[in-house]
């Protein structure tokens, strides 16, 4: 039945509104909009009182009161009296329990603004957020002064448990990984190269590729989807539990307790991981060179292991530590950083994925110029 | 210590999330060996109120003091050693989700105390006998229920036999027997043990049980509206808003 059949609006000669309602008002059949009912009160002349009659009505839910509930609320704001008697028992009290409790609470600032108002309020969160980092950093900081004296609280189990989650869980995806970008570099090293007929160069730049940046890089990146995410997701999820506060108020120092752990798995597991990486990198281009290029199994490796030196592998190494420590601080550091809710879980995880790369891509960058500036 | 100094005072105390105050001027203090309540309808700040006292939240405004001695002005070294002598049970529990119930017990144990792993295994299975979970140590807390969860949080916060005990509803969501077992039990710390209980509930029947002394927080208002003897304030108060609180919303 369409709305304007249920309602009913009469005026009375002495000057009042009677509001005749009609049919069924279930939530199934919708509820209608007060609109049609405002803009009679709009009028020319506004009715001193309003009254309802609700004989008709066949069949009713919660759909009636909300109805109602708007109505009542909006006479209320005109000024307009209105009279209740003609509504049913069940109804008024309904209504009346909604009432019961005064609306209260928090007057929240709308979320829009101008956006000059909004550009201001996010740069604070901002700098907010920036000295929390800086915080979070001078925490981590003391709590490794306090391991390196001995004194540090964490448990054994929960070390270990990390260095699985990070190290041995993650072999199979590395390996998939590394030896695919082994596989894509001596690709694109064959194709130029062979026009030279020096396809057994493909062997130096495969290993000095893998060695020197593309093991620590895909095995770093690999972490931060992987790990740092997981990082992010536990701790987060441990603020909402309240359980950091527990830890808090036991006067156990989370960062000790929860950080610690799992950023020293990390850098323990990625200089392990970067060198398995980039042996099965090396791997996967000499499938590349013995499959494509028809060069020996043996003179492959054997011009591999000419190329490469210990410094090279050295150079990996330190990026992957370092690529490590920052795919946990920024992991833990977002879990840490959680709001109180399911959906604040989910942002801090994304966000400690985004940070670890973009902190990762810069950190190549630095160390690159700087081991070029050494020689 | 001298006697007749309490144990807790708050002075003058605001608190604010922001610039949204959620209880302003309150000025009370807390005996030794009391059960004190603290009561008020749902999102008044009763559990904002523990966040200050526990050293969670730091106040907007006003002091709390432990023994005379300023809690927040104290600088953290020593607020820490303060916090050792309180354990906290949270509204939702909080319990360690990677560690087994035993396990949760014992970790303020082995931290803060020099007892071997086999008396500490034993201590923390007869704490958690204690709230009426002998046997379940060596589950997690996902696997037992939220009433169970909740009395594993009162197990955990009273694993150091500490001097006061911060409850936040510790028997929302328990059956009436158990609910009745944790009242007795608290008692029974109180009596036996001399510790100050410090608990946020609507259990009328556990207020009229076991309170001292109870709190009444007002978000009207948004202070504290009265404080006393829970029967006292149901007969005697003046004010009618106490009265019906305290007869379950009748006059
Ligand atoms: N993190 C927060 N940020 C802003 N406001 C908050 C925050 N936490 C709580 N509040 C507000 O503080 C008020 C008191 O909250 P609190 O949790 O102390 O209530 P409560 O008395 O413990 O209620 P309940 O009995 O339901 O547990 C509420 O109005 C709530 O909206
Ligand atoms: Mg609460």
């Amino acid at each position: 039945m369409p709305a304007a059949d249920k309602i009913d609006l009469n005026r009375l000669p002495n000057g009042e509104l009677l509001i005749r309602l009609s049919g069924r008002w279930t939530l199934a059949e919708g509820v209608p909009a007060i609109e049609s009912v405002r803009t009679e009160c709009e009028g020319v002349a506004p009715p001193s009182c309003v009254t309802f009659d609700t004989q008709a009505i066949t069949d009713w839910d919660s759909a009636l009161p909300t109805f109602l509930g708007g109505l009542l609320d909006h006479f209320a704001r005109r000024g307009i009296d209105t009279d209740r008697s003609g509504l049913r028992e069940g109804v008024r009290r309904l209504l009346d329990l909604a009432a019961a409790v005064p609306e209260t609470g928090i007057e929240v600032e709308p979320a829009g603004g101008s956006w000059v108002t909004r550009f201001g309020l996010a740069a604070i969160r901002r700098g907010k957020s920036a000295a929390e980092s800086i915080g979070f950093l001078g925490e981590i900081a003391i709590a490794l002064l306090r391991l390196a004296a001995g004194r540090a609280q964490f448990r054994a189990s929960d070390f270990t448990l990390a260095v699985q989650q990070c190290g041995a869980e993650a072999v199979g995806i590395v390996t998939l990984v590394s030896f695919l970008v082994g596989l894509i570099l001596a690709f694109i090293g064959a194709i130029q190269l062979q026009q030279f007929g020096a396809q057994i160069f493909v062997a130096d730049l495969v290993g000095l590729g893998m060695a020197r940046e593309m093991g620590a890089m895909m095995t770093a990146i690999i972490m931060a989807g992987r790990t740092g995410a997981s990082f992010a997701a536990q701790l987060g999820t441990m603020t909402v539990n309240e359980e950091i506060d527990a830890l808090k108020t036991l006067g156990i120092s989370p960062t000790e307790f929860l950080v610690l752990p799992r950023l020293l798995a990390l850098m323990l597991m990625m200089p392990l991981l970067c060198l398995y990486a980039d042996v099965m990198g090396i791997v996967g281009g000499a499938v590349v060179g013995v499959g494509m290029l028809d060069l020996g199994l043996v003179s492959y490796f054997d011009e591999t292991r000419s190329a490469l030196s210990f410094a090279d592998f050295g150079a990996g190494l330190i990026k992957a530590v370092v690529y490590g420590s920052l795919v946990a601080v920024s992991g833990c550091l977002r879990g840490m950083q959680c709001g109180r809710s399911a959906s604040a879980v989910g942002a801090a995880t994304t966000s400690a994925v985004v940070t670890s790369i973009v902190l990762i891509v810069i950190a190549s960058g630095i160390i690159n110029v700087i081991d070029h500036i050494l020689g | 210590m001298q006697t007749g100094q309490p144990l807790v005072e708050i002075r003058g105390l605001t608190m604010a999330y922001d610039d949204f105050v959620i209880q302003r001027d309150l000025d009370f203090a807390i005996d030794r060996g009391e059960i004190f309540i603290v009561m008020g309808i749902s999102g008044c700040g009763k559990t904002t109120l523990l966040r200050h006292l526990v050293g969670l939240k730091s106040p907007a405004k006003g002091k709390v003091l432990y023994d005379a001695e300023s809690f927040w002005s104290a600088d953290p070294e020593r607020r820490q050693q303060m916090m050792r002598r309180f354990g906290v049970m949270y509204q939702n529990g909080a319990l360690w989700s990677s560690m087994t119930l035993a396990e949760n017990v014992s970790l303020p144990l082995e931290v803060y105390t020099d007892l071997s792993r086999s008396e500490i295994r034993e201590v923390a299975f007869f704490k958690l006998a204690l709230v009426g979970l002998a046997g379940f140590g060596d589950f997690h807390p996902s696997e037992v229920s939220g009433g169970m969860q909740k009395r594993v949080g009162v197990a955990r916060a009273m694993a150091l036999d500490p001097d006061i005990l911060y409850f936040d509803e510790p028997s929302a969501g328990l059956d009436p027997i158990s609910a009745r077992r944790l009242d007795d039990l608290i008692r029974e710390l109180r009596d036996s043990l001399g510790i100050t209980m410090v608990i946020v509930t609507h259990e009328l029947d556990s207020i009229f049980a076991i309170a001292d002394r109870t709190l009444f927080l007002d978000p009207d208002t948004r202070t504290m509206l009265a404080i006393g003897p829970p029967a006292e304030l149901r007969d005697n108060s003046p004010d009618p808003k106490i009265r019906q609180f305290l007869n379950r919303g009748r006059l």
